[in-house]
């Protein structure tokens, strides 16, 4: 898949940077979604507004944080303030994207992040919500970032611990979530994926590069809408690479 | 107020507002010096059973001289409110933590939490109550105006909700469905600040987390300071006094106190102890081990701080610019 140009980390980074447009405003967590913020600044969107839950507004992304309250999230920001300032900013509206990862993934959308079995009698008990849910319910647009296999991509996650379209059609309303909130995008290791407008469910948009329709398919644990017309992800770019280990993670933390 | 919808979980801290009024009141109002150590306010506030919070984050500005005073004096059966990393993880650890109400326990780019993997699918924690961050901030929020719940569009529609003790009502104004949380009163809050003075006038610098909001909902509130000014320096920048000393009950002296964790503008946090715990953490020998080693067997923060050594303290502040730098 990667020709040994690239990793997958540096694949999800790149593809996730490319879905951060110029002049938005952008809710960020630790890891993937802040590399990818950071690489977006340095490439096509330098007044990207990066958002961090703990307080930090605006920041220049030049030193990787390495926690979502550390010092990095407000570098050279313009404002530091508190979580309910940033999460009470995205239920009023003023958030476009949110990034989110979880354990699980279904065909709405929906992501576990609290608990692989059983609440009470955990298989595995994970972190929990932290701002995921909040999130996913405030953000006009949530994007997922996941590595695409059957164990993370299922019919019916375990526990829904971030909103997606929940049931389907209109049920992010009739739950009482903000209008025309919901899932956007997920970014995976073999594909780009969106969601069909009529029924919400995952639709497979593009295939990662070197990545068949086939092996998409295989690696998920429900069905996916097929269009007839699947694009192919560009891969990513020498730009983006050197910009990516020469200046983002030059310390090499995550790629 | 119509009630479409209700968590399952418990309500581990049912508030009561008017009691918290009486109390306030009785607060004394006067200029006192609340200066002592971390012994002496662990051991005056802190109980057996108590519902604790920490502030801000196990990395970042965290109270961490204060939650190892916890955990030498063995406060047990705590009940807690669950944001954190290192601060949760610690107590966990060391099995002192009975109920959460939780939102994120876990190690960020480290992963997940061994001692809270271990600690909830052993059964030792007996209720796990789940919120969001805002949701919990927001809990604290009601406290801090004074008001029973809030309402909020997190958590709708979801097993976060359903797994809480938030409910769903009619919006008696729009009418539609909005979620309500209720105002969560901690029995004592550990904060730790850049800089106060012995009254409990705080300020800290930097991003804010849930700092100001979990203050005004502690019964009993102990701030851990880097280092304690005279009052005019608070007085100065009154701009910057996040907790006025009315609300505050303990200062503690504790220069590195968030060690191994960061504070901002002073100084970094230490990645080799942070990986260590995070190695160690994975068994419950282990746990024990670095818990010997860095909590039991030292007998106050000073000792902590000599067993760390003034050179490494030294690198990790020369790691971050100051503020007017």
């Amino acid at each position: 898949m990667s020709e040994g140009r690239y990793n997958t980390s540096e694949l999800l980074i790149c593809t996730a940077s490319r879905l951060m447009p110029d002049k938005t405003t952008v809710f960020v967590g630790t890891g993937i979604p802040m590399l990818a913020g950071s690489l977006a600044q340095k490439m096509h969107a330098p007044d990207l507004v990066a958002i961090f839950e703990f307080g930090g507004t605006g920041a220049i992304l030049e030193e990787l944080p390495i926690a979502v309250g550390g010092q990095r999230t407000f570098h050279r920001a313009v404002s530091a303030s508190g979580l309910l300032e940033i999460i009470e900013t995205a239920q009023r509206g003023f958030v476009d994207y949110g990034f989110l990862g979880g354990a699980q993934i279904d065909p709405y959308g929906n992501l576990n992040s609290t608990v692989i079995g059983d609440h009470a009698k955990p298989k595995a008990r994970l972190p929990g919500s932290g701002g995921g849910n909040d999130v996913g319910s405030h953000c006009w647009r949530t994007i997922a970032i996941m590595r695409h296999d059957t164990r993370r991509f299922v019919e019916q996650v375990d526990f829904i611990t971030t909103p997606g379209y929940l049931t389907g059609p209109g049920a992010r309303e009739a739950a009482g979530l903000p209008v025309d909130t919901g899932p956007y995008r997920v970014v995976t290791t073999l594909a780009v994926l969106g969601y069909e407008e009529e029924s919400k469910r995952m639709m497979l948009l593009e295939t990662q590069p070197g990545v068949s329709v086939d092996e998409v398919v295989e690696n998920t644990g429900f069905e996916l809408v097929i269009p007839d017309d699947v694009g192919e992800n560009p891969p990513p770019s020498d730009e983006e690479l050197r910009i990516l280990r020469d200046e983002v993670d030059r310390n090499r933390l995550y790629i | 107020m119509n009630i479409l919808d209700a968590g399952q979980g418990d309500l581990i801290q049912p508030a009561d507002l008017d009691a918290f009024r009486k109390h306030n009141r009785e607060k004394p109002k006067a200029m006192i010096d609340k200066r002592m150590t971390e012994a002496e306010a662990v051991n005056r506030f802190v109980f057996d059973g108590a519902y604790i919070g920490t502030e801000l984050y196990g990395t970042v500005r965290c109270p961490m001289s204060l939650v190892n005073e916890v955990i030498r004096q063995g406060k047990t059966d705590l009940r807690m409110a669950g944001q954190g990393v290192l601060e949760t993880d610690v107590l966990l650890a060391a099995h002192l933590v009975k109920e959460l109400d939780l939102t994120y326990i876990g190690l960020e780019v480290y992963g997940i939490s061994h001692p809270f993997r271990r600690e909830m699918e052993n059964g030792r924690i007996e209720k796990c109550v789940e919120w969001s961050n805002a949701a919990l901030a927001w809990r604290f929020k009601a406290t801090a105006m004074g008001v029973p719940f809030l309402p909020m569009r997190s958590m709708l529609g979801t097993d976060t909700f359903k797994y809480s003790a938030a409910k769903v009502v009619t919006d008696p104004y729009g009418g539609g469905r909005v979620a309500i949380v209720p105002a969560l009163i901690l029995d004592v809050g550990l904060i730790h600040v850049h800089r106060a003075d012995m009254y409990g006038n705080a300020q800290i610098d930097g991003i804010s987390g849930f700092c100001a909001e979990m203050a005004r909902a502690s019964r009993r509130l102990i701030i851990s300071t880097e280092k304690i000014v005279p009052s005019e320096e608070i007085r100065a920048k009154p701009d910057r006094t996040i907790i006025p000393y009315y609300l505050v009950d303990a200062v503690v002296e504790a220069p590195f106190g968030s060690h191994p964790g960061e504070m901002y503008y002073t100084y970094a946090r230490d990645e080799d102890q942070i990986k260590e715990w995070v190695e160690a953490s994975k068994t419950e020998q282990g746990s024990q081990a670095y818990l010997n080693k860095y909590v039991y067997s030292l007998e106050d923060h000073a000792a902590y701080l000599d067993f760390i050594g003034q050179e490494r303290l030294e690198k990790l502040e020369g790691m971050i610019a100051g503020r007017d730098r």
